[in-house]
């Protein structure tokens, strides 16, 4: 670690909300790097900027200034719309409650992001079937999500978050609807995927133990990142 | 085929909503195209007219009888092929809710002016040859049960008696909006009656039908008919069949305008249901929304799901409608044939159901497409869990 290009490059940013007459600011002056293959958790309390932080690596939402690059890419100068086409090849999301769309498949949760590139039909099915048997979930292809548990829905979210071979994954609080169990089952899913896929991934949780899986954790504090904390599970 | 199943599973996630919202507008599309089909009803007499046929009246008013001798002087203007007369008799058959339009007429040109009704030859000529024989449409044969030979005893109203026919023909209509109520019988069995009860009413007609060569002719024959009747007792008014007929239509054209008018409201009424609808599963799936737009589905997707389940709920809702105007309008035109002789679905009916479906579909999609590409993606998360 240490020597490899930084995929992500954040500099200088700022962010604030409005309130009604009032600006509330949320991130202040936030500058680091991501390598490529790493596995980053931002931890903090509650209102700290870190959901905001991971919105703004993976272009859903902009900031009031600095900069962002993304695989060499400058997304901070990105319109909506080259933003939409960046995220749908380069970031693959996975949420804290999973988000599929309930009326559809398994199979068709994980298909759709492919829908928006040029693949055939055949192609995209060869595409699910391996992203599906990657999260062990091929027996559950034509499951709906209500029938289906919390874990293996977010198993599901992650094999639609990499369906695209993503430049880099997020995830915002993975684990944070899940038992004890299948939140174990989660995070050994994503070190799969940093260790075996080399995947870059930005976790926001609130869990320590979640937390100790990535290699780097970098604390906000009140929209400040504080120094960063190296985990015992680096390699 | 992957987008149209997500239309199809969108659009019947809220079954009870979107059953409701489907059954207004199954509701709201036959209502229209029940309220269309009654004015097109109202102007089937105008489709129906001739370009090739003229009436001549007297030019006060309607009610005011022409001479029979003005028959002659017609036929002498150039471009005039044949002229014919009639007379609203205005008979009642047993009870006067037993409407059907009677006319006495010149029988053998009405015949000739008249070839969308069609009468078998051996009938024709048994009507020809019977002074007291009539011919009836297929429908108000049907409507009273009355066979060839069958006398019928009409109550006279504008020419007082009881007039008695036998039925020698039957005529049935060259095409669909052809009227088939009509009764009419000879002139000249009226006339001759009327020549020893009320001999001042004798020898007049009520209009004149006149047969041009071609439409081309049609203003020139009306304006050479008038001149040649101007300054004399009976001053006339000669105009297309069609003018004719609409001069009928303006007396009632408040209704027809109030017709049409409540056909729209009932559009613009299931638009705000629909739209109604839209907005409320647009909202509900704010979150859906933005997921889409995260994994990097645009604008354009966005507006064109929502656009496709507007699209499916109005068109289901649409198709159904349209398919039970058919039966309906059947029913309807059975029950008052007296008032609406033609009362069948026009095919610019169908196509204007399904314009008021399309448009109903757009315009409740526009407000609920506008929310979701202007929704922020943040937002939008925001309102997951």
């Amino acid at each position: 670690m240490g020597n490899k290009a930084p995929i992500v490059e954040v500099r200088n940013i700022f962010k604030s909300y409005r309130r009604g007459t009032q600006t509330v600011p949320v991130l202040d002056n936030i500058t680091f790097d991501i390598e490529e293959g790493e596995f980053l958790a931002l931890m903090g309390p509650s209102g700290s900027g870190k959901s905001t932080l991971l919105n703004l690596i993976a272009g859903i939402d902009k900031a009031d200034s600095g900069t962002i690059t993304v695989g060499g890419i400058e997304i901070t100068s990105l319109s909506e719309t080259e933003l939409a086409g960046w995220r749908a090849t380069n970031v693959g999301f996975i949420f804290q409650f999973y988000n599929l769309i309930p009326v559809l498949t398994a199979f068709e949760n994980v298909e759709l992001p492919l829908l928006l590139t040029g693949l055939s039909r055949s192609g995209r099915r060869e595409h699910v079937d391996l992203a599906l048997k990657a999260v062990s979930l091929s027996d559950r292809a034509d499951h709906y999500p209500s029938q289906l548990s919390g874990g293996q829905q977010q198993r599901v979210a992650i094999a639609r978050a990499i369906i695209t071979d993503p430049t880099i994954l997020v995830a915002d609080e993975p684990t944070g609807d899940l038992d004890r169990h299948s939140a174990e089952e989660i995070l050994h899913l994503m070190e799969r995927l940093v260790h075996e896929l080399g995947k870059t991934v930005i976790m926001v949780t609130h869990d320590p133990r979640a937390a100790g899986k990535a290699h780097i954790i970098k604390q906000l504090e009140k929209g400040v990142l504080n120094s960063d904390v190296h985990s015992q599970n680096t390699f | 085929m992957f987008i149209l199943k997500i239309l199809f599973k969108n659009a019947f996630r809220h079954k009870l909503r979107t059953s409701l919202t489907v059954l207004g507008i199954t509701i709201a599309v036959l209502a229209f195209g029940l309220l269309r089909t009654v004015v097109v009803a109202w102007y089937a007499g105008v489709e129906a007219s001739s370009a090739t046929r003229l009436v001549t009246r007297n030019a006060v008013s309607l009610v005011f009888f022409l001479p029979i001798s003005y028959k002659e002087k017609i036929r002498q203007v150039p471009g005039v092929t044949e002229v014919g007369y009639s007379d609203w008799f205005g008979g009642v058959y047993k009870d006067e809710k037993n409407f059907f339009p009677n006319f006495a007429t010149d029988a053998k040109t009405a015949i000739d002016l008249f070839p969308e009704f069609i009468i078998p030859p051996d009938q024709k000529t048994a009507f020809l040859r019977d002074r007291k024989g009539a011919v009836v449409g297929r429908k108000t044969a049907e409507r009273f049960g009355w066979k060839l030979g069958d006398i019928v005893t009409l109550k006279g109203t504008i020419f007082p008696g009881n007039w008695e026919f036998v039925i020698r023909g039957i005529y049935r209509g060259a095409q669909k909006g052809t009227d088939e109520t009509q009764f009419f019988f000879h002139w000249s069995y009226l006339n001759e009656s009327l020549r020893k009860t009320a001999p001042y009413r004798a020898d007049k007609v009520g209009w004149f039908l006149i047969g041009v060569k071609s439409p081309d002719v049609a203003p020139d024959v009306a304006v050479a008919i008038d001149k040649m009747f101007k300054n004399s007792l009976a001053e006339t008014i000669t105009e297309t069949e069609k003018a004719f007929q609409l001069s009928f239509i303006s007396m009632t054209e408040a209704i027809v305008v109030v017709i049409r008018l409540v056909s729209f409201i009932v559009i613009v009424i299931i638009m705000a249901v629909m739209a109604n609808t839209m907005a409320m599963t647009v909202r509900e799936r704010t979150g859906e929304y933005a997921i889409m737009k995260t994994l990097g589905f645009g604008g354009w997707h966005i507006s064109g799901l929502i656009f496709g389940e507007s699209l499916v709920i109005a068109a289901i809702g649409c198709a159904s409608g349209i398919a039970l105007t058919f039966p309906a309008a059947k029913a309807f035109g059975d029950s008052l044939s007296q008032f609406f002789p033609v009362f069948i679905v026009a095919r610019s009916t169908i196509y204007m159901d399904m314009a008021a479906g399309l448009i109903v579909a757009t315009v409740a999609a526009v407000f609920p497409i506008w929310r979701a590409i202007t929704l922020r993606i943040a937002d939008g998360l925001r309102r997951i869990g």
